[in-house]
């Protein structure tokens, strides 16, 4: 896996839009960071960029790479080698490169224009959901681009799978709270939130901040939630599965797949 | 010798491959050749453990083929010379050789087949031909007692396709066992020793050309065939 993790890296970290993927993080920081001055609400700026671009285009671009590399991959089949190791390290390879892009842009500025606010403000959590949520949608790409020949298809239910999870589950939870609103809601949407990934960045940022109290009463018990170590618990596991089962689900896909 | 027993293949409802026996006892040219959507490619598919059979096993000497290992013995060309678009072509060979093992003839076939020019550039650069020729070193720099070759002269220039003939001919005197799958049916015919003629997933024939000549009564391999697919499948007449 790792050999194979090597030559993919490096054939992705030379690609162009993994350079433009680290530029557009570099200078969206570097001009948040120069037109207000603060690195906390930079922070929240940069948080809600991520939450909806980060899944986008990791899935799109694990997809654009991975249906190219479905054209010569019978190369790669045709060697002494577990078809799990292949696929394995294409996702390795495409999860680290993006996230290294990622990171780095989101790094150098903060650490050029206000170093003292780094350990600061949510930062690091930042950068942890970044890697996290890449890796998790690299996974869900990996395994579209295996279950769908067909690329338009591949590609319209990535798009789809975005665009549920990034908005229209938010609306979803929003229908079921009116719907249900005499009823006590609080631990309901805190595991509809831990339910999606995307939510569950969000909100577990928006805690780090300190920015509960706009929430009201749920705000407080999400609070208190997070603030527990069965909380922790919960959204390590809640994070896991999702890395895990598209994974599971991909080594599985990979082993029986006709090429 | 390859072994063949009983190969089923189903693509959802669709049988490819139905209940294929073949043995390829002495190392030679086999040339497999048959209509588009015949079953060519899932047979080498399927030798190679690209396409998982649905019945039946492959043997080479009297050994199962299964697992991941027995791949060392066959150096496979894939049709479509595709590569990692932003390495070059010997970090390409580099990739190649890491998971399988160091390649015993590299320098011998680049300089075969012409490519020291080009090892440096990267593949995303290269014309088609050019890219072929990557392909046919990746693939023939390993000596091993198995060949398949997948359509192996597309997109290459008069001079190349001399150089991969002569090399083709060098593997069968060492006494390896070469599958070459090619509608080009000149060069099947000048390097084939025998034919196995594949039709909606059967086998029609297995012989010598000089034998599917007789049996046609045609004057050339290109016109065998067409008799061939003219006498199994009436429909096709009109259209020839």
């Amino acid at each position: 896996m790792l050999k194979v993790f090597k030559y993919s890296f490096l054939d992705l970290m030379r690609n162009r839009w993994t350079l433009g993927y680290f530029l557009f993080f570099a200078f969206s920081t570097f001009g948040l960071l120069y037109l207000s001055g603060d690195s906390s609400k930079v922070v929240i700026s940069t948080m809600n960029i991520i939450i909806l671009l980060v899944p986008l285009v990791s899935l799109i671009y694990g997809q654009m790479y991975l249906y190219q590399v479905r054209d010569y991959v019978e190369i790669l089949l045709a060697q002494p080698i577990s078809r799990q190791a292949i696929f394995g390290g294409y996702y390795l390879a495409l999860a680290s490169a993006l996230s290294i892009s990622l990171l780095l842009g989101l790094c150098i500025p903060i650490l050029i224009v206000q170093p003292e606010g780094f350990v600061a403000n949510g930062w690091l959590s930042l950068l942890a959901i970044s890697a996290i949520l890449t890796f998790v949608f690299i996974g869900i790409a990996c395994n579209l681009v295996l279950r769908f020949d067909n690329r338009l298809k591949g590609f319209g239910v990535g798009l789809f799978v975005w665009l549920f999870l990034a908005i229209i589950y938010d609306g979803l939870i929003l229908v079921v709270m009116l719907l249900f609103e005499n009823y006590p809601l609080e631990n309901a949407s805190l595991i509809l939130t831990l339910l999606n990934p995307i939510d569950a960045g969000r909100v577990l940022l928006i805690f780090q901040l300190d920015y509960s109290a706009l929430m009201g009463f749920t705000g407080a018990v999400f609070a208190k939630f997070f603030g527990t170590l069965v909380g922790s618990v919960v959204l390590t596991f809640g994070f896991g599965m999702w890395l895990f089962i598209p994974l599971m689900q991909l080594m599985r896909k990979a082993k029986r797949k006709d090429f | 010798m390859i072994e063949f027993q009983n190969i089923q293949k189903k693509f959802g409802k669709q049988q490819v491959l139905k209940s294929i026996d073949l043995k390829l006892e002495e190392p030679a040219i086999y040339a497999i050749l048959g209509p588009n959507g015949s079953g060519k490619t899932t047979l080498i598919k399927s030798l190679m453990g690209m396409v998982k059979i649905n019945e039946g096993k492959i043997s080479f000497n009297g050994k199962t083929l299964a697992g991941d290992d027995y791949r060392k013995q066959i150096s496979y060309l894939p049709q479509i010379a595709r590569f990692p678009e932003n390495l070059s072509a010997n970090e390409f060979f580099s990739l190649i050789e890491n998971l399988r093992g160091p390649a015993q003839r590299k320098q011998e076939a680049i300089k075969w087949f012409g490519v020291e020019e080009f090892l440096d550039k990267t593949l995303r650069n290269l014309s088609g031909g050019m890219r072929q020729k990557i392909n046919l070193v990746s693939c023939l720099m390993y000596d091993s007692p198995i060949v398949v070759l997948d359509e192996p002269s597309i997109g290459l220039d008069p001079v190349a396709m001399i150089a991969l003939k002569k090399w083709i001919l060098e593997e069968r005197a060492k006494g390896k066992h070469i599958l070459l799958c090619s509608h080009l049916m000149d060069l099947v015919q000048e390097l084939a020793d025998e034919v196995i003629f594949l039709m909606n997933g059967v086998v029609h024939f297995k012989g010598n050309i000089q034998k599917l000549l007789e049996e046609t009564g045609a004057h050339n391999l290109e016109s065998a065939i067409a008799q061939f697919l003219i006498s199994k499948k009436p429909s096709h007449a009109q259209s020839i």
